[in-house]
Protein backbone atom coordinates (compact mmCIF):
# COMPACT_ATOMS: atom_id res chain seq x y z
CA UNK A 1 0.00 0.00 0.00
CA UNK A 2 2.81 2.40 0.91
CA UNK A 3 5.69 2.62 -1.53
CA UNK A 4 8.85 4.69 -1.52
CA UNK A 5 10.71 5.07 -4.80
CA UNK A 6 14.34 6.20 -4.86
CA UNK A 7 13.93 8.68 -2.01
CA UNK A 8 16.72 11.21 -1.62
CA UNK A 9 17.09 13.41 1.40
CA UNK A 10 19.36 16.43 1.66
CA UNK A 11 19.08 18.47 4.85
CA UNK A 12 21.17 21.58 5.43
CA UNK A 13 23.50 20.68 2.57
CA UNK A 14 24.19 17.24 4.04
CA UNK A 15 23.13 14.09 2.22
CA UNK A 16 21.23 11.91 4.70
CA UNK A 17 20.17 9.05 2.43
CA UNK A 18 19.73 8.36 -1.25
CA UNK A 19 18.00 5.78 -3.45
CA UNK A 20 15.90 4.51 -0.59
CA UNK A 21 13.15 2.26 -1.94
CA UNK A 22 10.73 -0.03 -0.16
CA UNK A 23 7.15 -1.24 -0.40
CA UNK A 24 4.93 -2.04 2.55
CA UNK A 25 1.79 -4.15 1.92
CA UNK A 26 -1.26 -3.84 4.15
CA UNK A 27 -1.27 -5.42 7.62
CA UNK A 28 2.49 -4.95 7.84
CA UNK A 29 4.70 -3.03 10.21
CA UNK A 30 7.77 -1.31 8.86
CA UNK A 31 10.43 -0.66 11.44
CA UNK A 32 12.85 2.08 10.49
CA UNK A 33 16.16 1.90 12.28
CA UNK A 34 19.42 3.74 12.04
CA UNK A 35 21.90 5.62 14.22
CA UNK A 36 21.07 8.99 15.75
CA UNK A 37 21.06 11.60 13.01
CA UNK A 38 20.80 9.04 10.20
CA UNK A 39 17.57 10.63 9.01
CA UNK A 40 14.83 8.49 10.55
CA UNK A 41 12.63 11.44 11.48
CA UNK A 42 13.26 13.04 8.08
CA UNK A 43 12.13 9.84 6.39
CA UNK A 44 8.97 9.68 8.50
CA UNK A 45 8.19 13.34 7.79
CA UNK A 46 8.71 12.62 4.10
CA UNK A 47 6.28 9.71 4.24
CA UNK A 48 3.73 12.06 5.82
CA UNK A 49 4.18 14.73 3.17
CA UNK A 50 5.55 17.28 5.65
CA UNK A 51 8.94 17.23 3.98
CA UNK A 52 9.35 17.29 0.22
CA UNK A 53 11.82 14.63 -0.96
CA UNK A 54 14.90 16.04 -2.71
CA UNK A 55 14.31 13.25 -5.22
CA UNK A 56 12.02 10.27 -5.62
CA UNK A 57 8.40 9.78 -4.69
CA UNK A 58 6.15 8.42 -1.97
CA UNK A 59 3.12 6.50 -3.23
CA UNK A 60 -0.01 5.56 -1.30
CA UNK A 61 -2.28 3.03 -3.02
CA UNK A 62 -0.10 3.52 -6.12
CA UNK A 63 -0.76 7.29 -6.36
CA UNK A 64 1.92 9.85 -5.43
CA UNK A 65 0.91 11.45 -2.14
CA UNK A 66 1.47 14.98 -3.46
CA UNK A 67 -1.41 14.33 -5.86
CA UNK A 68 -3.88 13.32 -3.16
CA UNK A 69 -2.89 15.47 -0.13
CA UNK A 70 -6.08 15.89 1.99
CA UNK A 71 -7.43 12.49 0.89
CA UNK A 72 -4.15 10.92 2.02
CA UNK A 73 -4.08 12.82 5.28
CA UNK A 74 -7.60 11.64 6.09
CA UNK A 75 -6.13 8.12 6.33
CA UNK A 76 -2.83 9.08 7.96
CA UNK A 77 -2.15 9.50 11.67
CA UNK A 78 1.26 10.91 12.53
CA UNK A 79 2.65 11.14 16.04
CA UNK A 80 5.98 12.88 16.07
CA UNK A 81 8.50 13.94 18.69
CA UNK A 82 6.36 16.89 19.69
CA UNK A 83 3.21 15.89 21.50
CA UNK A 84 0.96 18.37 19.69
CA UNK A 85 -1.04 19.02 22.84
CA UNK A 86 -1.89 22.31 24.52
CA UNK A 87 -0.91 22.90 28.14
CA UNK A 88 -4.00 25.00 28.80
CA UNK A 89 -6.48 22.28 27.93
CA UNK A 90 -7.39 19.01 29.61
CA UNK A 91 -6.30 15.70 28.13
CA UNK A 92 -9.83 15.02 26.91
CA UNK A 93 -10.13 18.42 25.20
CA UNK A 94 -6.77 17.91 23.51
CA UNK A 95 -7.83 14.52 22.25
CA UNK A 96 -11.13 15.84 20.86
CA UNK A 97 -9.31 18.61 18.99
CA UNK A 98 -6.64 16.28 17.58
CA UNK A 99 -9.34 13.90 16.36
CA UNK A 100 -11.29 16.75 14.75
CA UNK A 101 -8.21 17.76 12.75
CA UNK A 102 -8.18 14.29 11.20
CA UNK A 103 -11.90 14.60 10.49
CA UNK A 104 -13.03 12.33 13.30
CA UNK A 105 -15.71 13.75 15.57
CA UNK A 106 -15.70 12.17 19.00
CA UNK A 107 -17.61 12.80 22.20
CA UNK A 108 -16.08 13.43 25.62
CA UNK A 109 -16.97 9.90 26.76
CA UNK A 110 -15.13 8.34 23.80
CA UNK A 111 -12.10 10.52 24.60
CA UNK A 112 -12.29 9.38 28.21
CA UNK A 113 -12.42 5.74 27.21
CA UNK A 114 -9.31 6.17 25.04
CA UNK A 115 -7.45 7.89 27.87
CA UNK A 116 -8.52 5.15 30.24
CA UNK A 117 -6.88 2.56 27.97
CA UNK A 118 -3.58 4.37 28.45
CA UNK A 119 -4.08 4.57 32.19
CA UNK A 120 -5.02 8.24 32.29
CA UNK A 121 -8.63 7.92 33.47
CA UNK A 122 -7.96 9.96 36.61
CA UNK A 123 -6.20 12.71 34.66
CA UNK A 124 -8.71 13.19 31.82
CA UNK A 125 -10.12 16.42 33.18
CA UNK A 126 -7.16 18.33 34.56
CA UNK A 127 -5.03 20.69 32.45
CA UNK A 128 -2.21 18.89 30.67
CA UNK A 129 0.43 21.21 32.14
CA UNK A 130 -0.05 19.39 35.49
CA UNK A 131 1.00 16.08 33.92
CA UNK A 132 4.45 14.51 33.82
CA UNK A 133 6.45 14.04 30.62
CA UNK A 134 5.47 10.38 30.28
CA UNK A 135 1.83 11.16 30.94
CA UNK A 136 1.83 13.89 28.28
CA UNK A 137 3.29 11.40 25.87
CA UNK A 138 0.43 9.06 26.71
CA UNK A 139 -2.11 11.79 26.01
CA UNK A 140 -0.63 12.16 22.51
CA UNK A 141 -0.67 8.37 22.03
CA UNK A 142 -4.27 8.11 23.22
CA UNK A 143 -5.19 9.17 19.67
CA UNK A 144 -4.25 5.65 18.67
CA UNK A 145 -6.86 4.20 21.02
CA UNK A 146 -9.75 6.10 19.43
CA UNK A 147 -12.32 4.12 17.43
CA UNK A 148 -10.95 5.62 14.24
CA UNK A 149 -11.88 3.44 11.29
CA UNK A 150 -10.59 5.78 8.55
CA UNK A 151 -6.97 5.51 9.70
CA UNK A 152 -5.13 3.15 7.35
CA UNK A 153 -1.58 4.37 7.97
CA UNK A 154 0.10 5.13 11.26
CA UNK A 155 3.44 6.87 11.21
CA UNK A 156 4.91 6.88 14.71
CA UNK A 157 8.19 8.51 15.66
CA UNK A 158 9.60 6.79 18.77
CA UNK A 159 6.19 5.98 20.25
CA UNK A 160 7.71 3.92 23.05
CA UNK A 161 10.16 6.56 24.29
CA UNK A 162 9.47 7.89 27.82
CA UNK A 163 6.82 5.23 28.46
CA UNK A 164 6.81 2.74 31.33
CA UNK A 165 6.42 -0.99 30.57
CA UNK A 166 2.65 -1.10 31.00
CA UNK A 167 2.08 1.83 28.68
CA UNK A 168 4.52 0.45 26.12
CA UNK A 169 2.67 -2.90 26.17
CA UNK A 170 -0.60 -1.05 25.69
CA UNK A 171 0.74 0.89 22.67
CA UNK A 172 2.09 -2.32 21.14
CA UNK A 173 -1.27 -4.03 21.59
CA UNK A 174 -2.99 -1.06 19.90
CA UNK A 175 -0.53 -1.34 17.01
CA UNK A 176 -1.22 -5.08 16.81
CA UNK A 177 -4.97 -4.50 16.67
CA UNK A 178 -4.60 -1.91 13.94
CA UNK A 179 -2.33 -4.16 11.91
CA UNK A 180 -4.90 -6.96 12.26
CA UNK A 181 -7.45 -4.55 10.78
CA UNK A 182 -5.27 -4.28 7.68
CA UNK A 183 -3.48 -0.99 8.31
CA UNK A 184 0.15 -0.11 7.61
CA UNK A 185 2.29 1.04 10.52
CA UNK A 186 5.66 2.72 10.10
CA UNK A 187 7.60 3.36 13.27
CA UNK A 188 11.00 3.97 14.74
CA UNK A 189 11.97 2.57 18.11
CA UNK A 190 15.13 2.05 20.07
CA UNK A 191 13.31 -0.31 22.42
CA UNK A 192 12.87 -3.95 21.42
CA UNK A 193 9.27 -5.03 20.75
CA UNK A 194 7.39 -7.85 19.03
CA UNK A 195 4.16 -7.82 17.04
CA UNK A 196 1.99 -10.67 15.81
CA UNK A 197 1.74 -9.33 12.25
CA UNK A 198 4.41 -9.30 9.58
CA UNK A 199 7.37 -7.09 10.42
CA UNK A 200 9.80 -5.64 7.93
CA UNK A 201 12.84 -3.62 8.78
CA UNK A 202 14.91 -1.09 6.96
CA UNK A 203 18.07 0.47 8.24
CA UNK A 204 19.20 3.87 7.08
CA UNK A 205 22.96 3.70 6.58
CA UNK A 206 25.02 6.51 8.09
CA UNK B 1 -19.01 21.03 15.06
CA UNK B 2 -17.08 22.27 12.05
CA UNK B 3 -13.33 22.59 12.21
CA UNK B 4 -13.64 26.35 11.67
CA UNK B 5 -15.72 26.95 14.82
CA UNK B 6 -13.60 24.49 16.77
CA UNK B 7 -10.36 26.36 15.94
CA UNK B 8 -11.84 29.81 16.54
CA UNK B 9 -13.25 28.70 19.90
CA UNK B 10 -10.00 27.04 20.86
CA UNK B 11 -7.87 30.07 19.98
CA UNK B 12 -10.25 32.40 21.82
CA UNK B 13 -10.02 30.19 24.91
CA UNK B 14 -6.22 30.14 24.70
CA UNK B 15 -6.20 33.93 24.34
CA UNK B 16 -8.47 34.20 27.38
CA UNK B 17 -6.21 31.96 29.48
CA UNK B 18 -3.19 33.98 28.34
CA UNK B 19 -5.02 37.28 28.42
CA UNK B 20 -1.98 39.22 29.62
CA UNK B 21 -0.53 38.80 26.09
CA UNK B 22 -3.54 40.36 24.38
CA UNK B 23 -3.80 43.06 27.05
CA UNK B 24 -0.16 44.04 26.68
CA UNK B 25 -0.52 44.85 22.97
CA UNK B 26 -3.70 46.77 23.78
CA UNK B 27 -1.87 48.80 26.43
CA UNK B 28 0.94 49.32 23.94
CA UNK B 29 -1.62 50.88 21.59
CA UNK B 30 -2.98 53.14 24.34
CA UNK B 31 0.46 54.28 25.45
CA UNK B 32 1.79 54.99 21.94
CA UNK B 33 -1.33 57.01 21.13
CA UNK B 34 -1.12 58.89 24.42
CA UNK B 35 2.55 59.77 24.00
CA UNK B 36 1.91 61.94 20.92
CA UNK B 37 -0.07 64.73 22.63
CA UNK B 38 2.67 64.85 25.27
CA UNK B 39 5.40 65.11 22.66
CA UNK B 40 3.72 67.43 20.17
CA UNK B 41 2.10 69.78 22.67
CA UNK B 42 -1.51 70.56 23.56
CA UNK B 43 -2.37 72.69 20.47
CA UNK B 44 -5.96 71.43 19.67
CA UNK B 45 -5.74 72.16 15.93
CA UNK B 46 -2.52 70.17 15.47
CA UNK B 47 -3.79 67.27 17.55
CA UNK B 48 -7.04 66.95 15.59
CA UNK B 49 -5.12 67.07 12.32
CA UNK B 50 -2.78 64.23 13.24
CA UNK B 51 -5.21 62.09 15.28
CA UNK B 52 -6.15 59.63 12.56
CA UNK B 53 -2.56 59.14 11.38
CA UNK B 54 -1.35 58.50 14.92
CA UNK B 55 -4.11 56.02 15.65
CA UNK B 56 -3.46 54.15 12.42
CA UNK B 57 0.28 53.88 12.96
CA UNK B 58 -0.27 52.77 16.55
CA UNK B 59 -2.79 50.15 15.36
CA UNK B 60 -0.26 48.89 12.81
CA UNK B 61 2.45 48.52 15.45
CA UNK B 62 0.12 46.93 18.00
CA UNK B 63 -1.01 44.38 15.40
CA UNK B 64 2.60 43.66 14.53
CA UNK B 65 3.33 43.04 18.21
CA UNK B 66 0.56 40.44 18.44
CA UNK B 67 1.37 38.69 15.14
CA UNK B 68 4.22 36.73 16.69
CA UNK B 69 1.64 34.80 18.73
CA UNK B 70 -0.34 33.70 15.69
CA UNK B 71 1.60 30.49 14.95
CA UNK B 72 4.50 30.48 17.44
CA UNK B 73 2.84 28.56 20.31
CA UNK B 74 1.31 25.98 17.97
CA UNK B 75 4.69 25.56 16.31
CA UNK B 76 6.51 24.96 19.60
CA UNK B 77 4.16 22.27 20.93
CA UNK B 78 3.71 20.45 17.61
CA UNK B 79 0.05 21.35 17.05
CA UNK B 80 0.98 23.22 13.87
CA UNK B 81 2.47 20.04 12.44
CA UNK B 82 -0.81 18.24 13.08
CA UNK B 83 -2.68 21.12 11.44
CA UNK B 84 -0.57 20.69 8.29
CA UNK B 85 -1.81 17.08 8.17
CA UNK B 86 -5.48 17.97 8.70
CA UNK B 87 -8.01 16.49 6.36
CA UNK B 88 -9.46 19.96 5.74
CA UNK B 89 -7.50 22.36 3.49
CA UNK B 90 -4.83 24.25 5.39
CA UNK B 91 -6.07 27.67 4.24
CA UNK B 92 -9.28 27.01 6.15
CA UNK B 93 -7.30 26.34 9.33
CA UNK B 94 -5.25 29.51 8.74
CA UNK B 95 -8.37 31.58 8.06
CA UNK B 96 -9.93 30.38 11.30
CA UNK B 97 -6.78 31.27 13.24
CA UNK B 98 -6.63 34.73 11.63
CA UNK B 99 -10.29 35.28 12.49
CA UNK B 100 -9.58 34.48 16.14
CA UNK B 101 -6.49 36.72 16.01
CA UNK B 102 -8.54 39.67 14.76
CA UNK B 103 -11.21 39.10 17.42
CA UNK B 104 -8.57 39.25 20.16
CA UNK B 105 -6.23 41.93 18.79
CA UNK B 106 -7.93 43.98 16.03
CA UNK B 107 -11.44 44.28 17.42
CA UNK B 108 -10.31 45.61 20.84
CA UNK B 109 -8.34 48.35 19.03
CA UNK B 110 -11.44 49.31 17.03
CA UNK B 111 -13.58 49.40 20.17
CA UNK B 112 -11.01 51.50 21.99
CA UNK B 113 -10.42 54.00 19.18
CA UNK B 114 -13.44 56.29 19.94
CA UNK B 115 -12.01 56.82 23.41
CA UNK B 116 -8.56 57.55 21.96
CA UNK B 117 -10.21 59.93 19.45
CA UNK B 118 -11.73 61.90 22.30
CA UNK B 119 -8.25 62.33 23.72
CA UNK B 120 -7.36 64.21 20.52
CA UNK B 121 -10.52 66.35 20.69
CA UNK B 122 -12.26 64.76 17.70
CA UNK B 123 -15.96 65.44 17.03
CA UNK B 124 -18.53 62.62 16.99
CA UNK B 125 -18.63 62.46 13.20
CA UNK B 126 -14.85 62.39 12.88
CA UNK B 127 -14.71 59.57 15.43
CA UNK B 128 -17.31 57.63 13.44
CA UNK B 129 -15.22 57.91 10.25
CA UNK B 130 -12.03 56.88 12.05
CA UNK B 131 -13.64 53.91 13.80
CA UNK B 132 -15.37 52.78 10.60
CA UNK B 133 -12.10 52.88 8.68
CA UNK B 134 -10.35 50.92 11.44
CA UNK B 135 -13.16 48.36 11.42
CA UNK B 136 -12.53 47.72 7.73
CA UNK B 137 -8.75 48.04 7.92
CA UNK B 138 -7.72 46.00 10.98
CA UNK B 139 -8.88 42.64 9.53
CA UNK B 140 -6.64 43.38 6.54
CA UNK B 141 -3.74 43.92 8.96
CA UNK B 142 -4.37 40.51 10.55
CA UNK B 143 -4.75 38.79 7.17
CA UNK B 144 -1.61 40.25 5.58
CA UNK B 145 0.27 39.79 8.83
CA UNK B 146 -0.54 36.06 8.76
CA UNK B 147 1.57 35.69 5.61
CA UNK B 148 4.56 37.27 7.35
CA UNK B 149 3.97 35.26 10.52
CA UNK B 150 3.80 32.05 8.47
CA UNK B 151 7.05 32.84 6.66
CA UNK B 152 8.94 33.63 9.86
CA UNK B 153 7.58 30.86 12.09
CA UNK B 154 10.42 29.07 13.86
CA UNK B 155 13.10 31.59 12.88
CA UNK B 156 15.38 32.94 15.58
CA UNK B 157 15.31 36.60 14.55
CA UNK B 158 11.72 36.17 13.46
CA UNK B 159 10.15 39.22 15.04
CA UNK B 160 12.47 41.75 13.37
CA UNK B 161 12.16 40.01 10.03
CA UNK B 162 8.40 39.92 10.47
CA UNK B 163 8.31 43.71 10.92
CA UNK B 164 10.48 44.25 7.84
CA UNK B 165 8.30 41.94 5.75
CA UNK B 166 4.91 43.10 6.88
CA UNK B 167 5.15 46.85 7.49
CA UNK B 168 5.71 47.76 3.79
CA UNK B 169 2.66 45.65 2.89
CA UNK B 170 0.61 47.67 5.39
CA UNK B 171 1.21 50.94 3.51
CA UNK B 172 -1.93 50.82 1.30
CA UNK B 173 -4.15 50.19 4.32
CA UNK B 174 -2.47 53.04 6.20
CA UNK B 175 -2.74 55.45 3.27
CA UNK B 176 -6.41 54.86 2.49
CA UNK B 177 -7.40 54.43 6.13
CA UNK B 178 -5.89 57.71 7.25
CA UNK B 179 -7.00 59.46 4.05
CA UNK B 180 -10.65 58.74 4.89
CA UNK B 181 -10.35 61.03 7.92
CA UNK B 182 -8.44 63.59 5.85
CA UNK B 183 -11.15 63.65 3.20
CA UNK B 184 -13.82 64.09 5.84
CA UNK B 185 -11.89 67.01 7.38
CA UNK B 186 -11.71 68.81 4.03
CA UNK B 187 -15.41 68.24 3.40
CA UNK B 188 -14.99 65.60 0.68
CA UNK B 189 -16.88 62.31 0.43
CA UNK B 190 -15.41 59.45 2.45
CA UNK B 191 -17.12 56.65 0.50
CA UNK B 192 -14.32 56.23 -2.09
CA UNK B 193 -11.82 55.55 0.69
CA UNK B 194 -14.18 53.16 2.41
CA UNK B 195 -14.74 51.39 -0.91
CA UNK B 196 -11.01 50.93 -1.41
CA UNK B 197 -10.59 49.66 2.16
CA UNK B 198 -13.47 47.25 1.51
CA UNK B 199 -11.82 46.10 -1.70
CA UNK B 200 -8.53 45.56 0.13
CA UNK B 201 -10.39 43.53 2.74
CA UNK B 202 -12.09 41.33 0.13
CA UNK B 203 -8.86 40.81 -1.80
CA UNK B 204 -6.94 39.84 1.33
CA UNK B 205 -9.74 37.50 2.49
CA UNK B 206 -9.47 35.77 -0.88
CA UNK B 207 -5.69 35.62 -1.14
CA UNK B 208 -4.03 35.88 2.28
CA UNK B 209 -5.15 32.58 3.91
CA UNK B 210 -4.12 30.66 0.83
CA UNK B 211 -0.74 32.40 0.61
CA UNK B 212 -0.11 32.00 4.33
CA UNK B 213 -0.92 28.28 4.09
CA UNK B 214 1.61 27.92 1.30
CA UNK B 215 4.19 29.85 3.34
CA UNK B 216 3.55 27.61 6.36
CA UNK B 217 4.23 24.47 4.34
CA UNK B 218 7.54 25.94 3.19
CA UNK B 219 8.72 27.14 6.59
CA UNK B 220 7.69 23.90 8.35
CA UNK B 221 9.83 21.69 6.08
Amino acid sequence: MLTAQNLHCVRGGRRLFENLSFAVPSATLLRVSGANGAGKTSLLRMLCGLLLPSGGDVLWRDVPIRQQREAYWRELRYIGHLAGIKDEFTAAENLIFAAALSGVNITASIARAALEQLGLARFAHIPVRMLSQGQRRRVALARLALPDTTAALWVLDEPLAALDNDAADCVISLIDARLAAGAVVVMTSHQPFTVAAELRSITIPV
Amino acid sequence: MSLWTLIVQRDLRIAWRRRSDALSSLFFFIIVVSLFPLGVGPEPGTLRLMASGVLWVAALLATLLSLGRLFAADHLDGTLEQMLLAEEPLWLVVAAKVCAHWLTSGLPLVLLSPLMGLQFGLQAEEIAVLTGALLLGTPVLSLIGAIGAALTVGLRAGSVLLALLVLPLYIPVLVFGAAASGAHASGLAVTPHFSILGALLLASIALAPWTAALALRISME
